[in-house]
Protein backbone atom coordinates (compact mmCIF):
# COMPACT_ATOMS: atom_id res chain seq x y z
CA UNK A 1 0.00 0.00 0.00
CA UNK A 2 2.73 2.06 -0.39
CA UNK A 3 3.27 2.77 3.51
CA UNK A 4 6.64 4.14 4.55
CA UNK A 5 7.30 4.04 8.09
CA UNK A 6 10.71 4.83 10.09
CA UNK A 7 9.22 3.57 13.45
CA UNK A 8 10.73 0.17 14.49
CA UNK A 9 8.72 -2.74 16.61
CA UNK A 10 10.51 -1.65 19.58
CA UNK A 11 9.67 1.75 19.10
CA UNK A 12 5.83 1.30 18.12
CA UNK A 13 5.73 -0.49 21.76
CA UNK A 14 7.17 2.21 23.56
CA UNK A 15 4.22 4.53 22.01
CA UNK A 16 2.07 6.07 25.28
CA UNK A 17 -0.69 8.31 23.81
CA UNK A 18 -2.97 9.68 25.65
CA UNK A 19 -6.74 8.59 26.74
CA UNK A 20 -7.88 5.41 25.82
CA UNK A 21 -4.06 4.00 24.97
CA UNK A 22 -4.95 1.32 26.76
CA UNK A 23 -8.15 0.28 25.71
CA UNK A 24 -6.32 0.36 22.58
CA UNK A 25 -3.40 -1.80 23.19
CA UNK A 26 -5.76 -4.91 25.21
CA UNK A 27 -7.83 -4.50 21.69
CA UNK A 28 -4.86 -5.79 20.13
CA UNK A 29 -3.97 -8.31 22.44
CA UNK A 30 -8.05 -9.46 22.40
CA UNK A 31 -7.83 -9.75 19.25
CA UNK A 32 -4.49 -11.43 18.95
CA UNK A 33 -5.43 -13.80 21.67
CA UNK A 34 -8.98 -14.76 20.12
CA UNK A 35 -7.10 -15.53 16.49
CA UNK A 36 -4.48 -17.72 18.25
CA UNK A 37 -7.36 -19.64 20.56
CA UNK A 38 -9.67 -20.06 17.20
CA UNK A 39 -6.62 -21.41 14.82
CA UNK A 40 -5.79 -23.61 17.61
CA UNK A 41 -9.25 -24.50 18.39
CA UNK A 42 -9.80 -25.66 14.47
CA UNK A 43 -6.79 -27.23 14.32
CA UNK A 44 -7.31 -29.63 17.22
CA UNK A 45 -10.43 -30.40 15.67
CA UNK A 46 -10.15 -30.88 12.24
CA UNK A 47 -7.17 -33.37 12.85
CA UNK A 48 -7.65 -35.10 16.12
CA UNK A 49 -5.92 -37.29 17.65
CA UNK A 50 -3.00 -37.04 19.94
CA UNK A 51 -2.25 -33.71 18.47
CA UNK A 52 -5.46 -32.76 18.94
CA UNK A 53 -5.74 -34.05 22.51
CA UNK A 54 -2.36 -31.95 23.41
CA UNK A 55 -3.82 -28.91 21.58
CA UNK A 56 -7.14 -29.61 23.89
CA UNK A 57 -5.53 -30.04 26.98
CA UNK A 58 -3.63 -26.42 26.46
CA UNK A 59 -7.00 -24.49 26.01
CA UNK A 60 -9.07 -26.59 28.50
CA UNK A 61 -6.66 -24.95 31.27
CA UNK A 62 -8.23 -23.03 33.93
CA UNK A 63 -5.44 -20.08 33.20
CA UNK A 64 -5.81 -20.23 29.57
CA UNK A 65 -9.85 -19.64 30.07
CA UNK A 66 -9.06 -16.49 32.02
CA UNK A 67 -6.62 -15.09 29.58
CA UNK A 68 -9.04 -15.90 26.35
CA UNK A 69 -11.90 -14.88 28.36
CA UNK A 70 -10.22 -11.75 29.26
CA UNK A 71 -9.58 -11.01 25.09
CA UNK A 72 -13.00 -12.34 24.15
CA UNK A 73 -14.85 -10.06 26.72
CA UNK A 74 -12.82 -6.81 26.55
CA UNK A 75 -12.33 -6.90 22.41
CA UNK A 76 -16.54 -7.47 22.21
CA UNK A 77 -17.42 -4.74 24.81
CA UNK A 78 -14.35 -2.19 23.63
CA UNK A 79 -15.31 -3.07 19.83
CA UNK A 80 -18.71 -2.55 20.68
CA UNK A 81 -17.50 1.07 21.92
CA UNK A 82 -15.60 1.71 18.75
CA UNK A 83 -18.30 0.91 16.29
CA UNK A 84 -20.72 3.42 18.09
CA UNK A 85 -18.62 5.95 18.25
CA UNK A 86 -17.13 5.80 14.63
CA UNK A 87 -20.67 5.16 13.22
CA UNK A 88 -22.23 8.46 15.26
CA UNK A 89 -19.16 10.69 15.36
CA UNK A 90 -20.61 13.20 17.38
CA UNK A 91 -20.31 10.99 20.14
CA UNK A 92 -16.37 11.07 19.71
CA UNK A 93 -16.68 14.35 22.26
CA UNK A 94 -17.57 11.54 25.04
CA UNK A 95 -14.82 9.04 24.50
CA UNK A 96 -13.60 9.01 28.09
CA UNK A 97 -17.35 8.94 29.49
CA UNK A 98 -17.58 5.87 26.91
CA UNK A 99 -14.10 4.18 28.14
CA UNK A 100 -15.48 4.72 31.90
CA UNK A 101 -19.10 2.99 30.92
CA UNK A 102 -16.87 0.17 29.52
CA UNK A 103 -14.39 -0.42 32.18
CA UNK A 104 -17.59 -0.26 34.90
CA UNK A 105 -19.48 -2.83 32.88
CA UNK A 106 -16.42 -5.20 31.89
CA UNK A 107 -14.34 -5.61 35.17
CA UNK A 108 -17.90 -7.22 36.80
CA UNK A 109 -18.65 -8.88 33.99
CA UNK A 110 -15.14 -10.69 34.43
CA UNK A 111 -14.31 -10.54 37.82
CA UNK A 112 -17.54 -12.42 38.07
CA UNK A 113 -16.38 -15.18 35.53
CA UNK A 114 -12.71 -15.22 36.57
CA UNK A 115 -14.16 -16.76 40.32
CA UNK A 116 -16.16 -19.43 38.87
CA UNK A 117 -13.97 -20.24 36.53
CA UNK A 118 -10.71 -20.97 38.67
CA UNK A 119 -13.46 -22.41 41.52
CA UNK A 120 -14.23 -24.51 38.58
CA UNK A 121 -10.27 -25.44 38.37
CA UNK A 122 -9.78 -25.77 41.25
CA UNK A 123 -12.16 -28.76 41.50
CA UNK A 124 -15.00 -27.11 43.79
CA UNK B 1 -13.53 23.48 7.72
CA UNK B 2 -15.94 21.18 9.20
CA UNK B 3 -18.65 22.19 7.20
CA UNK B 4 -16.66 22.56 4.18
CA UNK B 5 -15.44 18.74 4.11
CA UNK B 6 -19.06 17.85 4.50
CA UNK B 7 -20.23 19.45 1.53
CA UNK B 8 -17.80 16.93 -0.21
CA UNK B 9 -19.25 13.14 -1.68
CA UNK B 10 -18.06 10.46 -0.78
CA UNK B 11 -16.11 9.77 -3.94
CA UNK B 12 -14.42 13.11 -3.34
CA UNK B 13 -13.73 12.42 0.41
CA UNK B 14 -11.77 9.60 -0.46
CA UNK B 15 -14.26 6.98 0.96
CA UNK B 16 -14.00 5.02 -1.65
CA UNK B 17 -10.09 3.53 -0.92
CA UNK B 18 -9.59 0.17 -0.18
CA UNK B 19 -8.49 1.16 3.44
CA UNK B 20 -11.57 2.97 4.13
CA UNK B 21 -13.52 -0.13 2.91
CA UNK B 22 -11.99 -2.19 5.17
CA UNK B 23 -12.39 0.74 8.09
CA UNK B 24 -16.20 0.64 7.34
CA UNK B 25 -15.93 -3.42 6.81
CA UNK B 26 -14.52 -3.92 10.45
CA UNK B 27 -16.93 -2.13 11.79
CA UNK B 28 -19.71 -3.60 10.29
CA UNK B 29 -18.60 -7.22 10.43
CA UNK B 30 -18.74 -6.73 14.33
CA UNK B 31 -22.11 -5.74 14.49
CA UNK B 32 -23.22 -8.42 12.17
CA UNK B 33 -21.01 -10.62 14.68
CA UNK B 34 -22.94 -8.84 17.43
CA UNK B 35 -26.21 -10.02 15.39
CA UNK B 36 -25.71 -13.63 14.77
CA UNK B 37 -24.47 -14.09 18.69
CA UNK B 38 -27.86 -12.47 20.00
CA UNK B 39 -29.44 -14.95 16.92
CA UNK B 40 -27.70 -17.96 18.45
CA UNK B 41 -28.38 -17.37 22.16
CA UNK B 42 -32.22 -16.27 21.38
CA UNK B 43 -32.66 -19.94 19.05
CA UNK B 44 -31.10 -22.05 22.01
CA UNK B 45 -33.43 -20.51 24.72
CA UNK B 46 -36.14 -21.26 22.30
CA UNK B 47 -34.83 -24.98 21.78
CA UNK B 48 -34.96 -25.58 25.57
CA UNK B 49 -31.72 -23.94 27.02
CA UNK B 50 -33.50 -22.48 29.83
CA UNK B 51 -33.93 -26.13 31.48
CA UNK B 52 -31.43 -27.88 29.58
CA UNK B 53 -28.52 -26.35 29.75
CA UNK B 54 -25.96 -24.27 31.99
CA UNK B 55 -24.80 -20.31 31.30
CA UNK B 56 -21.28 -21.55 30.29
CA UNK B 57 -23.19 -23.84 27.40
CA UNK B 58 -25.35 -21.44 26.54
CA UNK B 59 -22.48 -19.07 25.90
CA UNK B 60 -20.52 -21.88 24.35
CA UNK B 61 -23.32 -22.47 21.26
CA UNK B 62 -23.94 -18.35 21.02
CA UNK B 63 -20.24 -17.54 20.14
CA UNK B 64 -20.60 -20.85 17.79
CA UNK B 65 -23.72 -22.64 17.22
CA UNK B 66 -22.27 -25.92 15.68
CA UNK B 67 -24.07 -29.26 17.51
CA UNK B 68 -20.88 -30.72 19.07
CA UNK B 69 -21.15 -28.04 21.73
CA UNK B 70 -24.16 -29.09 23.25
CA UNK B 71 -23.17 -32.78 22.99
CA UNK B 72 -22.62 -32.53 26.74
CA UNK B 73 -25.36 -30.80 28.09
CA UNK B 74 -29.00 -32.40 29.35
CA UNK B 75 -30.49 -31.56 26.09
CA UNK B 76 -32.69 -34.86 25.15
CA UNK B 77 -32.58 -34.45 21.26
CA UNK B 78 -29.81 -32.98 19.63
CA UNK B 79 -31.64 -32.80 15.91
CA UNK B 80 -33.38 -29.31 16.02
CA UNK B 81 -29.38 -28.55 17.19
CA UNK B 82 -28.31 -29.84 13.72
CA UNK B 83 -30.23 -28.57 11.16
CA UNK B 84 -28.68 -27.05 7.70
CA UNK B 85 -30.12 -24.03 9.19
CA UNK B 86 -27.83 -23.78 12.21
CA UNK B 87 -24.87 -25.20 10.16
CA UNK B 88 -25.37 -22.38 7.59
CA UNK B 89 -25.62 -19.98 10.70
CA UNK B 90 -22.46 -20.94 12.24
CA UNK B 91 -20.26 -20.84 8.75
CA UNK B 92 -21.62 -17.13 7.95
CA UNK B 93 -20.30 -16.64 11.99
CA UNK B 94 -17.24 -18.20 11.18
CA UNK B 95 -16.87 -16.29 8.10
CA UNK B 96 -17.58 -12.70 9.09
CA UNK B 97 -14.90 -13.59 12.50
CA UNK B 98 -12.10 -14.99 10.10
CA UNK B 99 -12.51 -11.84 7.46
CA UNK B 100 -12.72 -9.36 10.51
CA UNK B 101 -9.54 -11.05 11.95
CA UNK B 102 -7.19 -11.02 8.80
CA UNK B 103 -7.84 -7.35 8.90
CA UNK B 104 -6.78 -7.03 12.88
CA UNK B 105 -3.43 -9.15 11.47
CA UNK B 106 -2.88 -7.11 8.49
CA UNK B 107 -3.29 -3.67 10.54
CA UNK B 108 -0.90 -4.69 13.20
CA UNK B 109 1.42 -5.90 10.74
CA UNK B 110 1.10 -2.73 9.31
CA UNK B 111 1.85 -0.76 12.59
CA UNK B 112 4.37 -2.95 13.62
CA UNK B 113 6.70 -3.82 11.35
CA UNK B 114 9.03 -1.52 9.50
CA UNK B 115 10.11 -2.87 6.49
CA UNK B 116 7.82 -3.39 3.30
CA UNK B 117 9.46 -7.02 3.17
CA UNK B 118 8.34 -8.36 6.25
CA UNK B 119 4.85 -6.62 5.96
CA UNK B 120 4.37 -8.42 2.70
CA UNK B 121 5.18 -12.01 4.39
CA UNK B 122 3.27 -11.18 7.39
CA UNK B 123 0.09 -9.88 5.06
CA UNK B 124 0.72 -13.20 2.85
CA UNK B 125 0.89 -15.41 6.19
CA UNK B 126 -2.78 -13.78 7.58
CA UNK B 127 -4.36 -14.68 3.94
CA UNK B 128 -3.42 -17.86 3.61
CA UNK B 129 -4.50 -18.61 7.48
CA UNK B 130 -7.76 -16.76 7.54
CA UNK B 131 -8.66 -18.63 3.67
CA UNK B 132 -7.69 -22.55 5.62
CA UNK B 133 -8.95 -21.51 8.85
CA UNK B 134 -12.09 -20.65 7.00
CA UNK B 135 -11.95 -23.80 5.16
CA UNK B 136 -11.07 -26.25 7.97
CA UNK B 137 -13.97 -24.18 10.15
CA UNK B 138 -16.23 -25.06 7.51
CA UNK B 139 -15.99 -28.44 6.98
CA UNK B 140 -15.85 -29.13 10.58
CA UNK B 141 -19.16 -27.56 10.73
CA UNK B 142 -20.23 -29.30 7.91
CA UNK B 143 -19.59 -32.12 8.65
CA UNK B 144 -20.07 -32.29 12.50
Amino acid sequence: MGLKRDVSLAAGLRYRGPAGYLTFILHRIGGLGMGIFITMHILASFFGGRFGGTLNGIYEHWAFQVFIYFCVLFHAINGLRITILDLWPKLLDYQTEAIWIEWAVFIPLYLIAVYVIVRVGAGG
Amino acid sequence: MTTKTRKLSLKQRGMMSFETQMWIFTRLSALAMYALILFALIGALVMGARYQMNLADVMRWAFMPNVSHVQSTNIPDLAPWMTIFWKLVAIALLLVATAHGVHGLVVIADDYIASERGRKIVRFISMVMMASMSLMGAYIIWTS
